[in-house]
């Protein structure tokens, strides 16, 4: 389907993402800075101690008897204190490359999820959770894992490489240009192989992401599942996009780890061209054995690292691709930012009017057609009529989840995208049909909308919304924890607590959409009453398929495909004997 | 490391011959610098080109293979790993999807997608690197002590005293590890959390302009979360410098013992030297050994969660002929004095999941027949056990007392598909997937077109499904995002009629339905399914009227029983419901 696309839209070049990511750790610079002299520092030391070691042998190299033990001790102890001080380098440079690449990695997942608060709600409609889950466990994972490895191991090698070819090209400028030769060689080669690895492993990110959000899908479905006994099928659609995600996985890797070898091949090729010019420079009388063994000895001081890198060198570009796909969520548009000159709706008075609006969540389908309403400060407005009619659709855009593509809404007189979000929805409390309820105490809960709610206000609430003899039976009472998905808790108590939290959110306008669907009537009857003392004086939207609920409602709206068909109290549009008047009847069918 | 192996097993005589191969690999890596040494000391002095040429050609070639094995060994060791990985998910997937309800709100379900994906990863990731990097590094440690012994074992002695030490602490480190990482992957389950969390409540969160708070709340999961990574990476990192540090310190020993050596002939300094080189074989050795043992804990923690899933025993086995109840009562549904409550015993020391609520009673002595083809309502207060009866006839959970019998036969007795199958069932938790129309209401089964669109029909869908574009074609999002309330409980109920079942359970399932449309649907029940078994829950009195047989339920008891009629004269709260539904008209 079209709107279910993935998230990502425009490919973006490895090398937008690498400079971000250079941008992320630039927030560290002075740390990695700091990390880089130590780096110096340690293997400066390291270097230092065998050459000690070298010094200690030479003054024990007198033979039998001869041993000047003060020197071979005074040099022991220059070793020692090197590698002493070395390792203590080594400790802290891990230490505190862990924390800056951790910290990133929090620094992404932080910005990740304050990218999700500021899109519009469009976006969680159309997109999977267990895609955008995904971006966060397995890919920053991914990056975090490469920084905190391989960022140490690149500086590290940087350092002994420039050393190396230093001393390479100090000893000898023919044979250090020969050893360079397969410097552009491997270059190239690498480039290639980026350019080669790159869809891959873009490919494996994206597969993960695909399979778990299968998972999540099929998992938050799984009572379903069983109730049909569909595990076989739905295991089977599991085994396509579980092998999508091993296949896509040995298509990057097996390619990816190619590298490491291919490199060490052209290295070694490196050293046998050394051996054989140097042989032949011999030859000439150009060199002696003795230059070429020391030359070698650095050559390899120089090929170790190159190795080194060579091998992680598929983890940075499995990296690179992760972090593109963290990039493209980040580069999602926005919810529209508030108007410059946004007013902060205050003093509401619930004057809220729809004019002429349309709508529909795909362009060229339309849901409301030229739709118009009016609700005066403190009515209640019920809409009603057959499901599909556009009922939760008018909420969405009173609350501007959606913009209105053409026609106004209108809250005290202003046109709502003249105002700030926050204010508009502050202006607002709402039920809704599809309950939620998150991990946290009972409490926490119901005070959730309102900062600072004493215990007083909760239970006053929960009295309102008639659960709390349900909370004082549980062992902890308003301490007790509940979850989402957590059994045991029915759909209808769940309501019940949506409903005092929105009892507890005192707003001079409310919304409730199905708000007592799952609860049963006598218990409806009851919040009712409490509703009505809390809806008082409130401009108050009402949802319901019970039309008993709504029997009073200042205006009746019926709609039917988009279209207001019917307006009026409960009593005229009885005796109107229309739309109305067959979905009333219908109650005692 | 049991779990490992177990999935490693297959692959054995595959990792077999790659290990094999990867020694070879070593061996010419090796075998390279004596090559080039040769080359250099030996022949390059006699000045015969023709000889510089054959040497270094072997040395290319040497090269040449090199590259070959590793490539060939590393690209096995990936399909090993990524076959391995396949397997675990599949099998984690497999028992994810059969956990009973009170399995799954004990492991929660952020916790099982974190297991499936993360944990997984993790694995795949020892898997491969063990195999790349298992051969070289214990080759190198022990190939560096034999050579070293072989030239003066006084002072390798040494080393081989100070290997198995070294040994310990990596091993003991890393064992240490498990915990820690166990920890840093349930950090990582609470930032799932949340983030599920927020992302279907979404609505929510905006209405009430909390996003704020919730970026807080998640930056708390979050740091926490940096936080146990930290401190078990930094931890984890310590053996490297440690054993750096002692192998330093054996070389600084080796050196002093060395010199009094030589000053008593006993050996000669070009052997220390020797040492030198050949213990930066060992170190490489080790530090490889140490890097493979601290990605064994990661892989370990990992390990333990993904078979605390896959070990889970069924707690719902099914029983044999010989084990099953009886009851006297006939009939095509039975409860016989069924008692039961939410098991809360390991829900309580997880702390996971609904923890206080399970230790009330959920029903008590619930005791009632309904015959093939009748039809039973239950009408009752919210949190009265309503869905705990749906919940026990279809075996999700085990009533603590008495039992339940399904055609005649203890619902234990049969194959769990077996029983679920005779159902269409609609409940309250349930989804509308991400798939075509028909591909939601056949969901899997064998039923024709005919059955589909018939199934809509009696559903009251066919109207709005034909109204769609492409009709049975068109795609439902996740959730059935893009259908409202009541259109997604009609595609559940034509899913739920699709097959013809024996037995159709309605919970609460035409809430989102409007009145009008909730009796056409029950009419077109009546008069197009007429032998089926209906068991119909609702808050609706006229959804349930029509009953052959009515519960009405308070507090998990039966305070009223019979039908319709009956109810009104006896039951005075099934009395007061009717009158507040239907009496204000």
């Amino acid at each position: 389907m079209a709107r279910r696309d993935t998230i990502m839209h425009k490919p973006k070049d490895a090398r937008g993402a690498f400079k971000r990511m250079l941008s992320y750790l630039g927030k560290y610079r002075l740390l990695l800075g700091l990390i880089f002299v130590l780096c110096v520092a340690s293997n400066v030391l390291s270097l230092l101690g065998p050459s000690f070691a070298g010094s200690a042998i030479n003054a024990a190299a007198a033979g039998e008897g001869k041993v000047d033990f003060a020197q071979v001790g005074y040099f022991a102890l220059r070793m020692l204190l090197c590698y002493v001080l070395s390792s203590c380098l080594t400790v802290s440079i891990n230490m505190t490359m862990t924390k800056v690449s951790k910290r990133v990695a929090r620094g992404m997942r932080q910005d990740v999820f304050d990218k999700l608060m500021r899109l519009p709600v469009g976006f969680f409609d159309r997109n999977q959770a267990g895609d955008i889950i995904s971006r966060v466990s397995y890919d920053i994972d991914v990056i975090s894992t490469c920084l905190s490895t391989d960022i140490i191991a690149i500086l590290t090698s940087t350092v002994t490489v420039i050393g190396a070819v230093g001393m390479m090209l100090y000893i000898s400028l023919p044979l250090a240009l020969t050893a360079l030769i397969t410097v552009p060689a491997a270059v190239v080669y690498t480039t290639k192989m980026r350019k080669a690895t790159q869809p891959r492993y873009k490919k494996r990110s994206v597969n993960y992401g695909k399979m778990n959000g299968f998972v999540e899908e099929m998992l938050t479905g799984q009572k379903t599942i069983l109730t049909y006994a569909y595990e076989n099928g739905v295991e089977e659609r599991f085994e396509g996009v579980n092998r999508d995600a091993a296949d896509g996985y040995f298509r990057a890797d097996s390619l990816g780890i190619t590298i490491g070898p291919t490199i060490g091949m052209i290295n070694q090729m490196g050293l046998a061209l050394i051996a054989f010019a140097g042989s032949l420079l011999y030859m000439g009388g150009g060199i002696t054995i003795g230059q070429i063994s020391s030359f070698i000895l650095y050559s390899r001081k120089f090929s170790g690292p190159i190795n080194e890198i060579a091998n992680i060198i598929n983890e940075l570009y499995s990296a690179l691709s992760a972090a593109e796909r963290v990039f493209s969520l980040l580069d999602e548009t926005e919810e529209l930012a508030d108007d410059e000159n946004a007013k902060t709706l205050e003093n509401v008075q619930g004057d809220v009017e729809m004019r002429d609006v349309s709508f529909g969540y795909d362009s060229g389908k339309t849901i409301l057609h030229d739709l118009s309403l009016h609700a005066s400060p403190g009515k209640m407005v019920a809409i009603v009529g057959p499901t599909g009619a556009g009922k939760t659709t008018i909420i969405n855009l009173l609350m501007r989840f959606y913009d209105v593509q053409a026609g106004a809404v209108l809250a005290d007189g202003s046109d709502i995208r003249s105002l700030t979000r926050k204010s508009l929805r502050g202006a607002y409390s709402m039920v809704l049909q599809d309950t939620w309820v998150f991990r946290g105490t009972i409490f926490d809960n119901i005070a959730y909308g309102k900062d600072n709610a004493s215990m007083d206000e909760v239970v006053r609430a929960a009295k309102a919304a008639h659960i709390h003899p349900f909370v004082m039976r549980l062992p902890a009472g308003y301490d007790t924890e509940i979850s989402e998905d957590g059994g045991n808790i029915s759909k209808g108590q769940k309501q019940l607590l949506t409903i005092a939290r929105a009892m507890l959110y005192d707003t001079s306008m409310l919304i409730l959409d199905e708000a007592t669907s799952n609860v049963d009537t006598s218990t409806e009857r009851e919040i009712q009453r409490a509703m009505r003392d809390l809806m008082h004086g409130k401009t108050c939207f009402v949802i319901a398929h019970r039309l008993s609920t709504i029997q009073n409602a200042d205006l009746i709206l019926v709609l039917d495909h988009g279209d207001v068909v019917e307006q009026g109290t409960h009593r005229e549009l009885l005796e109107r004997k229309g739309f109305y008047y067959r979905l009333y009847r219908a109650q005692f069918e | 490391m049991h779990f490992l192996l177990r999935y490693l097993k297959p692959y054995r005589w595959v990792i077999l011959v790659s290990m094999l191969i990867k020694l070879c690999a070593t061996l010419a890596e090796l075998l390279a610098p004596y090559v080039l040494e040769y080359l250099i000391d030996t022949v390059a002095p006699t000045g015969e080109v023709g000889r510089v040429f054959f040497w270094g050609s072997a040395m290319i070639l040497l090269a040449a293979c090199q590259w070959g094995l590793n490539v060939y060994a590393n690209r096995r060791s990936v399909r090993v790993a990524s076959e391995c990985a396949y397997r675990i998910r599949r099998d984690l997937f497999r028992a994810s999807l059969n956990l009973s309800g009170e399995q799954m709100d004990r492991f929660g379900l952020p916790s099982i997608i974190s297991r499936m994906t993360s944990d997984t990863y993790n694995l795949q990731g020892f898997i491969q690197s063990s195999q790349t990097m298992g051969i070289r590094a214990p080759f190198m440690l022990f190939g560096g002590i034999l050579v070293t012994l072989s030239m003066d074992r006084a002072l390798a002695l040494i080393l081989c005293v100070m290997a198995p030490v070294m040994i310990v602490l990596v091993v003991f480190i890393s064992w240490k590890g498990i915990p820690l990482y166990d920890r840093v992957q349930r950090g990582m389950d609470d930032i799932v959390r949340v983030m599920r969390e927020n992302i279907t409540g979404i609505r929510v969160v905006k209405a009430l302009s909390r996003e704020k708070h919730e970026k807080e709340r998640y930056a708390d999961v979050n740091n926490e979360a940096a936080k146990r990574d930290i401190r078990a990476s930094i931890i984890m990192a310590l053996p490297g410098p440690l054993v750096t540090l002692m192998l330093n310190v054996g070389l600084t020993l080796i050196v002093l013992l060395g010199a009094h050596r030589v000053n008593d002939g006993l050996t000669k300094p070009g052997v220390i030297l020797a040492f030198l080189t050949y213990f930066n074989m060992i170190l490489m050795g080790v530090m490889g050994l140490n890097r493979i043992f601290m990605m064994l804990s990661k892989a370990n923690a990992s390990a333990k969660r993904i078979s605390a899933v896959i070990d889970e025993r069924d707690d719902l086995a099914r029983i044999g002929e010989d084990e099953a109840a009886h009851t006297d009562q006939t009939g095509f549904l039975v409860f016989d004095h069924v008692s039961f409550s939410y098991q809360a015993d390991e829900t309580e020391k997880s702390g996971a999941g609904f923890a206080g609520a399970s230790r009330q009673k959920a029903l008590t002595d619930i005791h009632f027949s309904v015959p093939k083809g009748a039809s039973l309502g239950i009408i009752g207060a919210t949190g009265s056990g309503k869905s705990t009866i749906v919940n026990l006839l279809m075996r999700f959970y085990d009533p603590q007392d008495g039992h339940v019998f399904v055609d005649g036969r203890d619902v234990r007795t049969y194959d769990k598909d077996e029983l679920h199958r005779r159902f269409g069932v609609v409940l309250q938790t349930d989804t509308i997937f991400s798939d075509t129309v028909r591909g939601n209401i056949a969901f899997g089964r064998d039923v024709t077109e005919d059955d589909i669109q018939n199934a809509a029909k009696d559903a009251m869908a066919k109207d709005f499904i034909e109204a769609l574009d492409d009709g049975y074609d068109h795609k439902a999002a996740i959730q059935g995002s893009n259908f409202s309330g009541g259109q997604r409980q009609r595609l559940m109920i034509a899913r739920a009629l699709a097959a013809n079942p024996e037995i159709l359970i309605l919970d609460d399932a035409s809430s989102a339905l409007d009145y009008r449309t909730d009796a056409n649907l029950r009419r077109a029940i009546d008069e197009n399914h007429g032998g089926t078994t209906l068991v119909v829950i609702a808050q609706r009195v006229s959804s349930i009227m029509g009953c052959s047989e009515i519960l009405v339920l308070d507090e998990g008891r039966v305070i009223g029983q019979g039908t319709h009629e009956s109810l009104l004269k006896t039951c005075p709260v099934y009395r007061d419901i009717y009158t507040v539904q239907m009496g204000e008209a």
